[in-house]
Order: structure tokens, then C-alpha cells, then sequence
């Protein structure tokens, strides 16, 4: 409500009355069509899973982190989902700090439906010990500037972050098969999330004149607007979920209208994260085989280290990094063929993780 | 698990279009400026309204019109196991977020600038379809309290289960699973302003479930103006006129 009452107050009459003959028109204040959406442009961070995401003004971060929890009772093999917003107060004079907002929880809660109700993120392969431990993923959503539209925003981030986000990979021990041991990312590969569609929110205005409604609206517009709606959908032609919280009324014709809009800017806005990812993918998989690229410039003398440099530039490729133990390891039979001192030094060197030149 | 048998029934032995008991009372709460009952079925809410008064935080004053606040709440003993946090969760906040907007869309709020109206909705038994009870309530209340309204605000839910559309689910269907779509309209004007769906749904369908709750939601509008015009009946014969 606050926030309502902070873009009532800056706003003046001349200028909301200039928005509002303006879209009468036609014509947007930033100059879009009724139907554009503003530039959308995704970074990611270093860490795995974390995304920011460029709205026009909008700019908002998004992170998905992973913990070892209990189930809830009546959802014993599931894992679950949940997302937190932070409106800091750094984006927008309105918001406090503190305790979330109305709006900030509606946020959460629009992005939480079209996650979770819709079953995006395969809750089933988080479970580890069904009725034990699963994993709970949490996300993250800060907002960082609110040019307008925070929906559509931090949806995408949080779409962003979960598709680039890898858990680390976890597998059963102990005695009777009921320890659970988590391997760090240095000795087994994280996993990614099973994620089947990908919802998208895509935000309407309505104004109110009838007929005036637009897509993805900015600050200004929406201070002026009458009533929002979000639609969130995937590119299968599914709804995952809707939120029209009250405001002006519309007729159902001009409802099923914004949907059959929103199904074909859902589809462009997936295109453009599908690619994104995917650079990011590619361009985190050469990271990781420089990282690996060091064992090959062993250098000894004998017939034996040609046999050695193989095997470890096979191991390579597979990119399974596993660890300095197991190398050694495969290691140990060809050392056999050497004499015994210089096989020792080279095991020695080897677990000590530097390589160098043995003449 | 079967929500509707072969023959057509549902759990509660309800047909698919068929919707459930309504029954709603008016000023019930005396020192309020106007309350009202409304149960469907099972789901029992209490509505009460006290406007339109001074502001009482003057910071949030508005000169051109009225202030709506809305609080919704459920009672502890309003759903099978008791419930830990009746308010201050965030699925309370967005109800109440969501009651607002929809009945500041049809409470003339331009006519009380400088002033107050708050709703307060509290759940008493819940199963199923709390939030258009609400609405349904909250309609009634600001009815009783003679606050100048565009239209009524009437709500109702539907769903999609078994491949059957269902009108008004209870507190068993919505848990399935299924999308459930919770609408209000303004039967008069014949305007969408409350539309919440969550899981999937595909498009056309989606529009026969829609146009199904709307149907619901004029029934309710035929109802809730039946109970007013009983209760000025009852004002009238009182007064003597």
C-alpha cells in the first residue's frame, strides 16, 4: 500500500494525464509498441545458479542455493521449493526494510505458483532418503532497481538461476546403506535440477479506457494503470498461473485476448533464456577442461610415462575429475615397470599436486 | 484417486455444474456498520465493515478518495488441525492484498475522500473456496453498511479434474492437485475483476472453466440480491412503512 501511495504522490496530474491520452493514441511514453516487451539481457554470476537479469530499467538477481532437510510428513520422497524476496529499499523509496510487503510477498508467491503448482522443478529425484533427508532448494530474489514490471523480472532470474544451478551430488554409505556422504564439486561433478517446462510471466496494464492495455509496463505506467494482470505460461500451451489481484474490471473476451498474447511472448522470452543458458553451459564446460588440462604436461623419462600421459588424458575426456588418489592409483601398475625410487618420487610428486619436469 | 464417479457424481454427490448450499445473514455483528455471514457449504466467513470513518493514521490520508484496508484471518479452528499462525502469513497478506483491490474496484471511492473503510474477513470453517466466500461476504457487508458501491463483487471458484470441468470445489478437490480457478466478477457490468489460477492448464480449456465459474458467480449475484432485498423488507416492516 505504501508503495501505491509513493507513486501517487510523485506523479503529477499532468504527467499522468499526459500517459494516459498518450496510450489513447497508441503511443508509449518510451516509444514501444502496445505490445513490446523492453530489452531483456541475462548475466550470470561466477557461482552456479545465480542470474541477473535486465529489464529495461528493471534490474533484478536472482539465487538458488540447496540444504539437507527433513521432508514434510505427508510429502516424504519430495524435495521442496521455496523463494524469498527481497525488496531492498535501495530499488525503490517505497519499500522498507525489514519485513516483506504486500507486494513483495505477492511476488514471491506468483513466482512460487507458476514454480511449484505447475511442477516445473522435479521435486521427486531431490529426495536422497525418503522420509529422511531430501533436499530443499531455496531461491533468492533481490531487486536491485524497479524500473516497473518486477514480476516478469525476477521470474525469468529465478528461471535463470535454477537452470544454471548445480546441486552436489550425493550417494549412500555407512553400514546398513543409511549415511548419506555429499561429495564437494571438487571430487564428483554437481548435478543439475530436472527442470521440465519453463513457466513465464508475462505482465498486462490495463487502463481506464477500455480497450487501452499494455505489456510489460514501466514504472510511470504503472503508477497510472487501473488494474494489472500476470499470466504465466509455457511454450506447450499450458497455463501454469494467472493473477488478476482486483483492480479494473475486463471483459472475459478481452482476458482470452492478453492470453493468446502472452502464449507468443512467452515463446520469444524462453528462446532467449534457452540460448543464454546454454552459452553459459558451454562456456563453464571450457573452464572446466582448462582446469583439468595441467595433468597433461607430465613430462618423464622411460616408456612408462607415455602409457601414463594416456591414461591420464583419457581420464580427460570423460571430464570426470576424479581425485588425485584414484589417479595415483591407476597409476601404480606401470610405476611397477621403473625403478622403484623414481616411481616413488613421481607418486610423491603427484599427490602433492605439483607437476613438474623429472629428468 | 476418482473425483468424479462414472455416473457422474463428485465426492460430495454433487453434479459437475452443480454448486453448493449458499446461506448468508446480515448484521450480525452489532457494533459494526455492516457485517454478514456467507456460507458455501462447509466454508463459513464473517464479514464486518466500519466506514466510512476518519483516517486513523493521517500520513496515509488520500485527498481524492476513500482508504480501503482489508484483513483477512483464519479462525485456529477453522480447518481440521489447528493452525499455528492464524494472520502475518504471507498466504493471509496476499488474501488480503487480493480482497482489497477487488472490492476498491467497486466501492466508489470518490464519493469519502479523506476517510476510512476497513474489511475485516475472518474464516470460521474452511473447506474450500475461503477466498470467494470472502469476497461474497465482503459484498454483503458494505451492502449492510450502505456504502455506495458500483456493483456487487461476486466470487467463485472452479476446477478441472478427471477431464470434467467442476464448479465450487471443496476443501478434498482443491487439494488434488488440479488447477483451481478462483473468479470474481461485476455481474451487472459483466466484467473480470479477480482472476487467480495456479497448475496447469491448457488454453481452451482454461476458457470453459473460466466461463463456468462466471456462470457460478451470477448465481451468487441472483442470491446475494435476493438476501438484500429480504432484509429491506424486514427494515421496512420494522419501521412501520
Amino acid at each position: 500500500m505504501e508503495q501505491r501511495l509513493a507513486n501517487t504522490w510523485r506523479m503529477t496530474v499532468n504527467e499522468k494525464k499526459f500517459i494516459e491520452s498518450a496510450l489513447l493514441s497508441g503511443l508509449r511514453v518510451d516509444g514501444r509498441n502496445v505490445y513490446d516487451y523492453r530489452k531483456l539481457s541475462i548475466n550470470f554470476g561466477k557461482e552456479d545458479g545465480s542470474a541477473e537479469v535486465h529489464l529495461g530499467q528493471t534490474r533484478v538477481m536472482g539465487f538458488v542455493t540447496s540444504q539437507l532437510v527433513q521432508p514434510y510428513r505427508d510429502r516424504p520422497n519430495e524435495g521442496s521449493l521455496s523463494i524469498f524476496t527481497e525488496f531492498s529499499p535501495m530499488a525503490d523509496p517505497s519499500f522498507e526494510p525489514g519485513r516483506p510487503g504486500e507486494f513483495a510477498v505477492e511476488l514471491g508467491r506468483v513466482i512460487d505458483r507458476g514454480l511449484r503448482e505447475s511442477r516445473a522443478v522435479d521435486t521427486e529425484s531431490l529426495c536422497i532418503l525418503a522420509g529422511k533427508l531430501v533436499w530443499a532448494i531455496r531461491i533468492d530474489i533481490h531487486i536491485l532497481d524497479n524500473g516497473g514490471n518486477l514480476v516478469d523480472a525476477a521470474n525469468v532470474a529465478a528461471l535463470a538461476a535454477l537452470l544454471t544451478f548445480r546441486r552436489p551430488e550425493c550417494s549412500l554409505g555407512g553400514e546398513n546403506g543409511q549415511e548419506v556422504i555429499v561429495h564437494p564439486p571438487e571430487a564428483r561433478e554437481p548435478l543439475p535440477l530436472i527442470i521440465h517446462h519453463l513457466p513465464i510471466a508475462v505482465t498486462f496494464a490495463f487502463f481506464s479506457d477500455e480497450s487501452t492495455l499494455v505489456v510489460d509496463p514501466t514504472h510511470q505506467e504503472e503508477a497510472v494503470m487501473a488494474g494489472r494482470m500476470t499470466a504465466t505460461l509455457n511454450t506447450n500451451g499450458d497455463i501454469c498461473a494467472i493473477q488478476k489481484a482486483g483492480g479494473e474490471g475486463v471483459p472475459q473476451s478481452v482476458i482470452m485476448h492478453c492470453l493468446r498474447i502472452a502464449a507468443t511472448k512467452a515463446a520469444d522470452i524462453t528462446v532467449k533464456i534457452r540460448d543464454t543458458v546454454e552459452a553459459y553451459n558451454t562456456e563453464r564446460a571450457l573452464r572446466k577442461i582448462k582446469r583439468h588440462s595441467a595433468p597433461v604436461a607430465l613430462d618423464v623419462s622411460g616408456t612408462g610415462p607415455n602409457v601414463r600421459k594416456n591414461q591420464v588424458k583419457s581420464q580427460d575426456q570423460r571430464k570426470v575429475s576424479g581425485s588425485v588418489g584414484s589417479q595415483v592409483d591407476k597409476l601404480k601398475p606401470s610405476n611397477e615397470r621403473n625403478d622403484s625410487d623414481q616411481s616413488n618420487d613421481i607418486e610423491g610428486i603427484l599427490t602433492r599436486g605439483v607437476l613438474t619436469r623429472i629428468s | 484417486m476418482e473425483y468424479v464417479s462414472p455416473e457422474g457424481l463428485r465426492i460430495d454427490g454433487r453434479r459437475p455444474m452443480e454448486m453448493r448450499k449458499l446461506q448468508a445473514e446480515i448484521g450480525v455483528v452489532a457494533k459494526a456498520d455492516g457485517s454478514a455471514v456467507f456460507e458455501m457449504g462447509n466454508t463459513k466467513v464473517i464479514a464486518a465493515v466500519y466506514g466510512p470513518r476518519e483516517v486513523q493514521n493521517r500520513s496515509q490520508q488520500l485527498s481524492d478518495q476513500a482508504l480501503v484496508r482489508c484483513e483477512y484471518s483464519m479462525a485456529n479452528f477453522s480447518t481440521g488441525d489447528r493452525m499455528r499462525k492464524p494472520k502475518g502469513d504471507r498466504r493471509s497478506t496476499e488474501i488480503s492484498l487480493v480482497i482489497r483491490q477487488t472490492m476498491e474496484a467497486c466501492i466508489l471511492t470518490q464519493l469519502m475522500p479523506r476517510s476510512q473503510i476497513d474489511i475485516y474477513v475472518q474464516v470460521l470453517q474452511a473447506d474450500g473456496g475461503t477466498r470467494s466466500a470472502c469476497i461474497n461476504a465482503a459484498t454483503l457487508a458494505l451492502a449492510d453498511a450502505g456504502i455506495p458501491m458500483r456493483d456487487f463483487v461476486t466470487s467463485c471458484s472452479a476446477g478441472y479434474l478427471n477431464s470434467t470441468p467442476l464448479l465450487d470445489l471443496n476443501y478434498v478437490e482443491d487439494s488434488a492437485g488440479g488447477p483451481d480457478v478462483t473468479v470474481g466478477i461485476l455481474p451487472k457490468l459483466d466484467k473480470v475483476t479477480l482472476l487467480q489460477m495456479d497448475a496447469k492448464l491448457p488454453l481452451d480449456i482454461f476458457e470453459n472453466v473460466m466461463q463456468l465459474a462466471v456462470e457460478g458467480c451470477k448465481a451468487i449475484a441472483d442470491y446475494i440480491r435476493e438476501v438484500l432485498s429480504e432484509n429491506t423488507k424486514q427494515l421496512e416492516y420494522r419501521r412501520g412503512l
